[in-house]
Formats: C-alpha cells, structure tokens, sequence
C-alpha cells in the first residue's frame, strides 16, 4: 500500500524466512530528500503535498460557494453540510453568539488540518502532512497568537492577565498554588499540546499503518508466509479505515480546542 | 550499512524545521484569506437570502391560509344566511298557506250560512204566503158554505167581524201546544 520511496529503497528484495531481519519503519520513513532546493529552502515532499491540499480546499469551496445560490446544487450541499458542521457545530456550539468573527479561523483550521491528515490515504500521496511537526507546530502559533491577542482585547491587560492566571469561584489560598499553573498550562502547555497532540495521532497512525504495510510485504514469497501476510493485509484495511476515523477526529479537536480557548478568552473579567 | 550512518543524522522528528513551518503558515493563510474575504462571505449571502426567500416564503403561505380562512368564514355566514332565510320563507308560506285556508274555511262557512239563511228566508216567506193564500181559501170557503147553509151572503160580515182570523188564530195554537 504505502509506497515510501525510500523506506522500499533500502530492503525491498527482503523477505520472511529469508535470512534478513524486518526492515521496520523509523524516523526516516518521515524524512524526504528535498526535491529542489533553493538557498536554504529545501523543498520537500510535504511542502508539495501542503500546497496541493490548499490548492484543493481551494477549488472545492470555490466551486461549491463562489457562485452560491439560494437553491443550492449537489456540490453546494455537500460544502454547505461541511461549513456548517464547522459554524454550527463548533464556532456556535462552544463559543456561542459572540463566536461569529472567528468562524473564518474555525472553518480553515479544520479543513486545512482535515486535508493535511488526509493525505495519508490518498493514493501515490500516502503520507499525513500533519505527522511533521512544523506544520501543527505553525497552527498551534497562529493559535496562541489568536488566543492571546482576543484576551488581551477583551480584557485590557491586566484582566488579560487575571483571565490567564486566576480563574474565579474557588476558596482563596487555592490561588497561591493554582496561579502559577494556570499560567503555565494556559500559556505554555495548551499550545504544545495542541501541536503535539495532532503531530503525535498522525505519526503514530503513519507509523502503523507503515508497519503492517511493510510486513505484508516482507512475510510474502512462502506459503506459510503468506498466510501471515494476508493477516497483516487485513490489518492494514482495518487501520485504514480506522485512519480515515482519526483523520477527521483530530481536525475536530484541534478546531474546538481552539475555539474552547477563544471561547474562555471572550469571558469578561469576574 | 549505508542508512545507519544516516540515521545518526536524522532531524528528530520533534524539532520543528523552519522552512517547514513558513510553508506551513504560507498555505494556511491562503486557506484563510480565501475564506475570509471571498467564500464565506458568498455563502452567508446566499444563506441569509434563502432564510428571507424562505420566510417570505412562510408569510405569503400564511397569507394565503387567512384569507382562505376569512373567505371560508364568509361563505359559511352566506350559507346560514341563506338557510335562514329559506326557513324564513318557508314558514312565512306555511302561514300564508293557514291563513290562505282558514280565510277560504271562513267564506265558505260564511256562504253556507248566507245560502241556508237564504232558504230559510225563502221558507218562510212561502210559508207566510201559503198560510195567508190559504187562511184568505178557507175563509171563503166557510163563508160560501156558511152563506150555503143560511142562505144569505155572510162574506162582508164574515170580513168584517174576523171571526175566522180568530177561529184560525185557536186552531194554530192549538196545532202549536199539540206539537
């Protein structure tokens, strides 16, 4: 299924019972030669594959909204159900009225997550975009930068500071221990988390989906082998199913987390 | 092995790598601004038109099913007014129809009466004219056969003592008290 040029590089010829160990995916299997490079810019085969799912979010709301009429066709339905999933489902389930200026941020996050972890599973692609870490890790920034800046709008900067540090409504000595780790996790911990958590879901499932994928490849060429291998062919349909599950999962939590920050960010001071 | 050595080198794949990270902000503001400033706008548009097409939509239906409402409600005041004023005219022929009778029962009743009062009247004056007709025979009568039997003429006494009147006057009494 996955064909990682440089993961079947190294081992291709290897099989079962055949003397040579199991050429396991590693770090490398996420590694890419660059395809061009200029100066210290090396263009690699994410950076494609980002560029093609903007290209194709792109053309398919372009084609379902450019020309939006009041009596929608098939392909209008489709991203009309999509936005409002987003702007429903989301921005006004957990912001709620006042979540309607950032519903523009929530509909991009989920599709451009949605889209990069998709790539894992579109054939000659085959490879989440989200399982490198700079990509999370630069929607986490536009995240926190949000985030920060809607607090210290609503609030001026000292409830800024009040709504990241002291929440309300508990018995006063609490606050002593609870300011400093509401600070910590609001500032710190709540970006990370929400890189690593995306990053580490789509690595992990590459990774998977990669090891049953090589194994069906590797246990081939005897009879017993195959049988082994058929197994592991079933597995690797399951996790692929289960793949595309997580795919839109993970969009989903990405974009509520972002908009339960927003959210908590809107409150006015107590 | 060739890929060992590499493999001592490899970006972990925790650290972040800049241009990875530029590319990434590159195609996500497209994503954004696209959306920003041209989709979304479209559809809400299109949406707030079809929730007006669709209200609108629900008014003229609501129009629609008052006036349907009003008209029903008229055609049912039309129709009691109507069957009013049928049993109105229906009562008003029956009492015309009594009243029509009770007349006619009436004339004839009263025509009845005239036509027997008429032949009672009738009656009694044949009656009367019979009796003096024949109280004027019996008279003469007698008074031949008296004047018969005395041999005179006793007519212009007879008239003029009215002793028949008298004679006959007794005998209708009498004829009366029998009866």
């Amino acid at each position: 299924m996955t064909a990682d040029a440089q993961m079947l590089a190294f081992e291709t010829d290897c099989h079962l019972f055949q003397g040579c160990g199991f050429p396991a995916p590693s770090v490398w299997s996420f590694i890419f030669e660059p395809i061009f490079t200029i100066g210290p810019v090396e263009f690699n085969k994410p950076m494609l594959l980002a560029l093609i799912g903007t290209f194709l979010i792109l053309a398919f709301f372009w084609a379902g909204f450019s020309k939006a009429k009041v009596v929608p066709g098939k392909l209008q339905m489709v991203a009309e159900a999509l936005y409002d999933f987003v702007h429903r489902g989301i921005a006004k389930e957990v912001i709620g009225k006042k979540g309607e200026p950032f519903v523009p941020l929530l509909v991009s996050l989920f599709f451009f997550v949605w889209m990069l972890n998709l790539w894992a599973l579109i054939p000659l692609a085959q490879f989440p975009v989200s399982s490198v870490i700079a990509y999370p890790v630069g929607l986490a920034l536009v995240v926190w930068v949000t985030y920060m800046t809607v607090t210290f709008k609503t609030n001026g900067f000292v409830g800024g500071i009040r709504n990241l540090c002291v929440p309300s409504g508990l018995p006063k000595p609490i606050y002593v221990l609870l300011t400093p780790l509401e600070f910590i996790s609001n500032v710190f911990v709540r970006p990370f988390t929400l890189a690593v958590r995306l990053f580490a879901n789509m690595f992990a499932g590459h990774i998977l989906i990669l090891i049953f994928t090589i194994a069906t490849w590797y246990m081939l060429g005897s009879v017993l082998g195959t049988v082994y291998a058929s197994a592991s062919f079933v597995m690797t349909l399951i996790l692929t199913v289960f793949e595309l599950f997580i795919q839109a999962l993970q969009a989903y939590v990405f974009t509520v987390l972002t908009a339960t920050y927003l959210s908590q960010a809107l409150e006015e001071a107590h | 092995m060739n890929w060992y050595l590499a493999a001592e080198e490899a970006q972990s794949p925790l650290a972040p790598v800049w241009p990875e990270i530029v590319i990434g902000l590159i195609a996500f503001g497209i994503v954004f601004f696209a959306f920003y400033k041209k989709l979304l706008p479209a559809i809400n548009k299109a949406l707030d038109e079809r929730r007006e097409a669709i209200e609108g939509g629900i008014e003229k239906a609501e129009a629609a099913q008052t006036e349907a409402q009003s008209v029903l409600e008229q055609y049912k005041a039309q129709l009691a007014e109507a069957r009013h004023e049928a049993a109105r005219l229906r009562q008003e022929a029956q009492e015309q129809g009594a009243t029509l009778i009770a007349e006619m029962r009436a004339e004839g009743q009263r025509q009845r009466e005239e036509i027997i009062a008429a032949g009672h009247t009738q009656i009694e004056a044949d009656k009367k004219a019979a009796s003096t007709a024949l109280r004027q025979d019996v008279g003469k009568l007698a008074t031949d056969l008296a004047g018969k039997l005395v041999g005179e003429s006793l007519d212009d006494h007879a008239r003029q003592s009215r002793t028949i009147d008298r004679f006959l006057d007794e005998l209708e009494e009498k004829a009366e008290a029998a009866r």
